[in-house]
């Protein structure tokens, strides 16, 4: 861990001529762990918030997978996904749901980790397709995750190898009840088990060379 | 000086409406869009939904103060804009704080914004971020150009700089709107409108197919809500300056919607008709069509 050249500790020379020393790790990534967040005091205004979230799920543009390619039809004519409230977002700042599309390869988990700390509470993740929920037909490849649920939170998935836009449009729509119920709290159920999460992760990616949470 | 409190009231009132029509508006100009590609596109209220949903998030981190005040002067761009202008001509209530020189108050409010877009978004750190906003000060620089022309055009012809009196001076028919009396810096300008809506052809610089979404690439939760709460408040702002200097204003609020939704459906049918400018062919665009059509006007007058 911590070898690469690019992440050790180092003098830099600035522009105007000042040397000054780098800790790649410290200073370009926030190492606070992630907080349970609890919602709106009042019930009713979280009820209010959970309606709204689910009529606004705004998708991470990433990728993964051959399912990577059943979402593109949803933007098209033919099932437009726009009409219910479905749109997607290229930066994971501004999205809160992310679909992991397929089977992950460890080297994409690592992005994919990323990319999830990096989101906002509340956050979903769907596991699209069987890669997800038990490696599918990559169950023996020596690259991929099995269990999607072991290293992210996952709160719906959609099973199918590989699934229609048709399923994943009813996907949404069951999405919306589970986050409308108030039980899509991934996001924290992500912080209060963070020890067992990292170390499932850690336990695949083996050249960690990045802080153990990075926003 | 006489301040008169009772407007203070009144101005927020203005900006209600108009943050509620603006959300609404600029939904059905999707729809529209969404119609031209054969979609259903959006419900007409996802606005709402999605900015409730961004103040909802639960977790929001920042990169320092500026970039705090990106959105708000963002924002304070719009309503200032908003607020320093003859909303409805010839109604106490809704001139707000129009005075005598306002034109080149609204002149700076246009921009006032995107340098402060620029600044959080700088603050940010995000490379993408920094570049979409180069991208962008430069077009919207250059689109200002042949706006900034027909506004002096127009402030010569009427001998005026205020917003209130240039209104007044297109009463009384078609005939006398700028359009009619003054159509070479209505073009200019409208060329200018056409670069300063972010559709496109000439919103590259927001394009998420570009660099990630440019400015807004790590803006979240409220922030983002401050800044789409702007994007609805905006477009119309500066429509209603479009249509105080060149439409012959609006006597009421109805006459006031109709004319700002017409404005914007026309950049929207510009922008489902032709496809992105890259920024450099933009600059080129205003510079070749749009200045020479400005100083045209000036001439002219
Ligand atoms: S479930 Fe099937 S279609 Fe989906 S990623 Fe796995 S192999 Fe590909």
């Amino acid at each position: 861990m911590m070898t690469k050249p690019e992440l050790m500790k180092r003098m830099v020379k600035g522009p105007d001529g000042l040397e000054f020393e780098v800790d790649p790790l410290r200073d370009y990534y926030c190492e606070a762990p992630p907080t349970v967040m609890p919602g709106a005091y009042i019930q009713i205004v979280e009820d209010f918030f959970n309606w709204a979230r689910s009529q606004s799920l705004w998708i991470l543009g990433f990728g993964t997978g051959c399912g990577a390619i059943e979402m593109r039809p949803l933007m098209t004519p033919r099932f437009d996904a726009y009409r219910f409230g479905v749109a997607w977002r290229p930066t994971p700042r501004q999205a809160n749901l992310f679909i992991i599309s397929g089977y992950l390869s460890t080297k994409t988990l690592k992005r994919a980790i990323r990319a999830y700390e990096q989101m906002q509470n509340p956050k979903y993740v769907i596991g699209l397709g069987s890669c997800t929920i038990n490696g599918g037909m990559y169950w023996d490849s020596y690259n991929t995750i099995k269990k999607l649920d072991e290293y992210l939170p996952v709160d719906l998935y959609i099973a199918g190898c590989m699934p229609r836009p048709e399923a994943l449009l009813a996907g949404f729509e069951e999405m919306k009840k589970i986050i409308r119920a108030g039980k899509a709290e991934g996001a924290n159920q992500y912080a209060e088990n963070f020890a067992w999460y990292k170390a499932n992760q850690k336990r695949v990616i083996h050249d960690w060379d990045m802080p153990d949470y990075n926003w | 000086m006489d301040f008169d409190w009772m407007k203070i009231p009144y101005a927020f009132l203005t900006v209600f409406i108009v943050v509620n029509y603006g959300f609404l508006m600029g939904a059905l100009i999707q729809k529209i869009g969404a119609r031209a590609g054969r979609r259903h596109g959006i419900p007409i209220w996802q606005y709402y939904l999605d900015v409730i949903k961004n103040y909802g998030l639960r977790s929001s981190i920042t990169h320092g103060v500026m970039f705090y005040l990106g959105p708000v002067f963002r924002l304070s761009g719009g309503v200032g804009l908003l607020l320093f202008m003859p909303v409805i001509y010839g109604s106490y209530m809704f001139s707000n704080f129009s005075f005598a020189g306002d034109l080149i108050l609204a002149l700076y409010f246009v921009f006032f914004g995107t340098l402060g877009m620029a600044l959080g978004a700088g603050e940010s750190g995000h490379p993408h971020a920094a570049i979409g906003v180069t991208r962008g000060l430069q077009q919207v620089s250059m689109a200002e150009l042949p706006f900034a022309m027909a506004v002096f055009s127009v402030a010569l012809q009427y001998q005026t700089l205020s917003m209130t009196d240039i209104v007044a001076a297109q009463q009384g028919g078609l005939a006398n709107w700028t359009l009619f009396t003054n159509p070479i810096a209505v073009a200019a300008a409208m060329l200018a409108f056409l670069g300063s809506m972010m559709r496109p052809p000439f919103d590259v610089f927001i394009a998420p197919q570009e660099i990630p979404i440019g400015p807004p690439t790590e803006y979240h939760s409220s922030y983002l809500a401050l800044m789409q709460t702007n994007r609805a408040i905006f477009p119309v702002a500066k429509i209603v300056i479009y249509m105080n200097l060149f439409f012959g204003g609006a006597g009421s609020w109805p006459e006031l919607f109709v004319k700002v939704f017409f404005l914007y459906l026309f950049s929207a049918f510009v922008g489902v008709c032709f496809p992105r400018f890259r920024v450099e062919q933009s600059v080129r665009f205003f510079l070749v069509w749009g200045v020479p059509l400005g100083i045209l006007s000036i001439m002219v007058v």
